[in-house]
């Protein structure tokens, strides 16, 4: 399989990158730092990745995305799959005096998904296969207090892969929204983990397991399924007194 | 941070008494001399003391360099970041025909850790510590330089870092060979011993012929049965003892370590070690194996990490704890310094559930501070931390192990004195002059502090 990666040095895509790797995949990986490229196309090398190509991209370049499909399947000689994984998470105590922060945030959360995602559809597309994974957020399911400006960028990721996935099913392309819990990764380093927390390296695997399935939504680790069922169908009066 | 504890739980470090930076990027390591405080390198925290804690001062949480570099397939050299876990290498080389050139018996272990320790297995007797077979690694110390030490280049320093304890500086990664495998599976034999006598006598006859060796002690039995046990001997499955033969068919698929799937849920109540278990456990456990001889074909995860199915192990010994006391004594009176050892443990009516031993090997060591210095035998005993009467009996046999110019092994310790310490390790003033001013642990402040005073 030849895979693209978008934000490639994330913890989780590294460990989905990984996943593919011992597969003997062919993988190019594009991500805002070379050095970090560097080693990751090494790391994958090592693994028996056939090939780990890399490119550097930022989230914000939105001029270079619609390029990307082409180069990668040049690079791999076709372009089978990719996962979208770049995200950031926003401090949302700042979020609620600085509106130009949150919308920086909801550009890169958001608007680069689609920045990213509608060129690798549209080739999909043409190509009448492929699978497309977008790693969204169970934040996304419903806005919490806590990280309302986050929730609100998955919340618009999950409705675009959403309707993305309705469109091209006629293509014979597979659309697959990834919606991780927490995740034990530098991104929530400063976090006090509690039971919920899944290492990077189950939730990358479980980004592979689901796009050879070509699952529509997969919850990542499966438990959070259940839980979201609940919060989404919480009454709101008791839904807004929670803190959480 | 109360999550970065050591492997036997004590001593314990207490909340916010130490900080934690995690490292995720080699090009991103923070200046170290930057930082505030002490600092001290630490992996996957399996050192069983306080060598891997540094109370006051901030810990460097190296598991996030966890990228391989390179990988010959050819030659089986890997190079990988300093964070990169023995599992992690056997998950992904072992379906490819490659094995670790030694290993402790855990695989939760970073390469940075196994140098640090300058680890050793079951094969000690043939192929040296884990020390031996690095070729390589890059060193990056507080005034901001990185270097490459082998035996060849900063040579000096090389030797200091391996079983250095982390406190030479950090190391960001290493180069060694990985060793070809025709199959996963261990052909083994366990042969119950009656006596020390038989032990000795085994262990010379089966080092030629057996790549990998460890023998368990029923630390119950004295007078004549003292020292008696199982011992454990294996090869790798169609291996032989002639390399002529080694390509004998009939290995079976190359699989690596199965998932752990249990995890020991709470912290056992002390109450439940206490002598009178321990003693029913050691009994039962030589009772097990009816016949003189047990042989086995298995996979390998068992015969090497017994204990790795069961993640967080250590809470069986409870909230306070445990200690193992390692000590390695010379080959030469080791029949009479073991025996010694032995009765002072058993007679102490403090047991230990899980006793090991083996012999080690003649070849030299490789760092300044490694454990298994000289040919002779290793022996490791288990306490739950029951209080003074542990630390009594440890600093006893201490004392033996000095009479017998042996040492005790530094990544196990918690509670030495200095002055053993440096009866111990001859060399420690040499080491102590690579250490460096930035980098500190529990375990050197406490060893050393007689040493700053005077």
């Amino acid at each position: 399989m030849r895979i693209l990666i978008f934000g490639a040095t994330s913890a989780i895509a590294t460990e989905a990158a990984r996943a593919w790797a011992e597969r003997g995949e062919s993988l190019f990986l594009v991500a805002r730092d070379k050095k970090k490229l560097s080693a990751l196309a090494a790391d994958l090398k090592a693994r028996g990745a056939a090939k780990a190509e890399a490119l550097a991209c930022a989230a914000e370049d939105a001029k270079a995305h619609a390029s990307l499909p082409a180069k990668a399947a040049k690079a791999l000689g076709g372009l089978d799959a990719a996962l979208i994984a770049h995200g950031v998470l926003p401090d949302e105590e700042r979020c609620r005096r600085d509106a130009a922060y949150a919308l920086a945030t909801l550009q890169v959360n958001f608007n680069s998904v689609v920045s990213v995602g509608t060129p690798l559809a549209a080739f999909f597309e043409t190509q009448r296969s492929g699978v497309l994974g977008i790693i969204s957020s169970v934040a996304g399911d419903r806005g919490r207090a806590s990280n309302a400006t986050y929730g609100a960028a998955k919340a618009g990721v999950s409705a675009w892969a959403s309707g993305q996935r309705a469109r091209l099913f006629k293509s014979g392309v597979a659309v697959v929204t990834l919606k991780p819990g927490f995740v034990d990764s530098p991104m929530t380093s400063h976090l006090k983990k509690g039971l919920l927390f899944a290492s990077a390296r189950k939730v990358g695997r479980g980004v592979v397991k689901a796009m050879d399935k070509r699952k529509g939504t997969a919850y990542l680790p499966g438990f959070w399924k259940p839980i979201m069922l609940a919060v989404i169908h919480m009454p709101a009066p008791l839904f807004k007194r929670l803190k959480f | 941070m109360t999550e970065y504890q050591s492997w036997g739980r004590y001593p314990r470090v207490g909340e916010g008494e130490q900080k934690a930076l995690r490292l995720s990027w080699a090009h991103e390591i923070p200046r170290l001399r930057g930082l505030p405080g002490s600092l001290l390198p630490r992996g996957l925290g399996r050192s069983y003391g306080d060598s891997c804690l540094n109370p006051g001062g901030t810990l460097l949480d190296a598991r996030g360099l966890d990228r391989f570099i390179s990988f010959d397939e050819e030659s089986g050299l890997l190079c990988c970041e300093a964070g990169a876990s023995f599992e992690e290498i056997l998950r992904v080389f072992v379906p490819k025909g490659w094995f670790l050139p030694t290993t402790p018996g855990t695989k939760f272990v970073t390469v940075g850790g196994a140098i640090a320790n300058d680890v050793h297995g079951k094969n000690h007797h043939l192929s040296g510590s884990f020390g031996a077979h690095v070729r390589r690694f890059e060193l990056l110390t507080s005034d901001g330089r990185r270097r490459v030490c082998s035996r060849a280049q900063n040579a000096a320093l090389f030797h200091a870092t391996i079983g250095g304890l982390g406190l030479t500086g950090l190391i960001t990664w290493a180069e060694f060979p990985l060793m070809p495998i025709a199959t996963s599976a261990m052909a083994s034999e366990n042969i119950k011993t009656r006596d020390l006598g038989e032990f000795f006598e085994l262990s010379e006859a089966s080092e030629a012929d057996w790549p990998f060796i460890v023998s368990w002690v029923d630390m119950t039995a004295r007078g004549r049965g003292l020292g008696r046990g199982l011992f454990n001997r294996g090869r790798w499955h169609g291996s032989s003892p002639s390399p002529l033969a080694s390509a004998e068919p009939g290995g079976g698929p190359l699989q690596a370590s199965p998932e752990p799937k249990l995890r020991f849920p709470f912290d056992l109540p002390s109450f439940a070690l206490n002598p009178l278990s321990i003693r029913a456990f050691n009994a039962l456990y030589y009772a097990k194996q009816l016949g003189r001889v047990k042989r086995g074909i298995a996979h390998y995860e068992p015969f090497f990490y017994p204990l790795d199915a069961i993640l967080d192990w250590n809470r069986g010994y409870g909230k306070r704890g445990f200690i193992q006391w390692q000590c390695l004594v010379p080959m030469e009176g080791a029949k009479q310094s073991i025996r010694r050892i032995l009765e002072a443990a058993a007679s102490s009516g403090l047991g230990s559930p899980v006793s090991v031993m083996k012999t080690s090997g003649a070849m030299p060591a490789q760092g300044l501070l490694s454990f298994m210095r000289l040919r002779g035998i290793t022996l490791a005993l288990d306490f739950p931390m029951s209080g003074q009467p542990v630390l009594d009996l440890c600093q006893r046999l201490d004392a033996l192990v000095r009479d017998a110019g042996g040492c005790v092994y530094p990544g196990k310790d918690a509670r030495m004195s200095g002055e053993s310490f440096k009866a111990f390790f001859p060399q420690w003033r040499r080491f102590a002059s690579f250490v460096d001013p930035k980098l500190s642990s529990g375990f050197w402040r406490r060893v050393m502090g007689a040493a700053k005073e005077s």
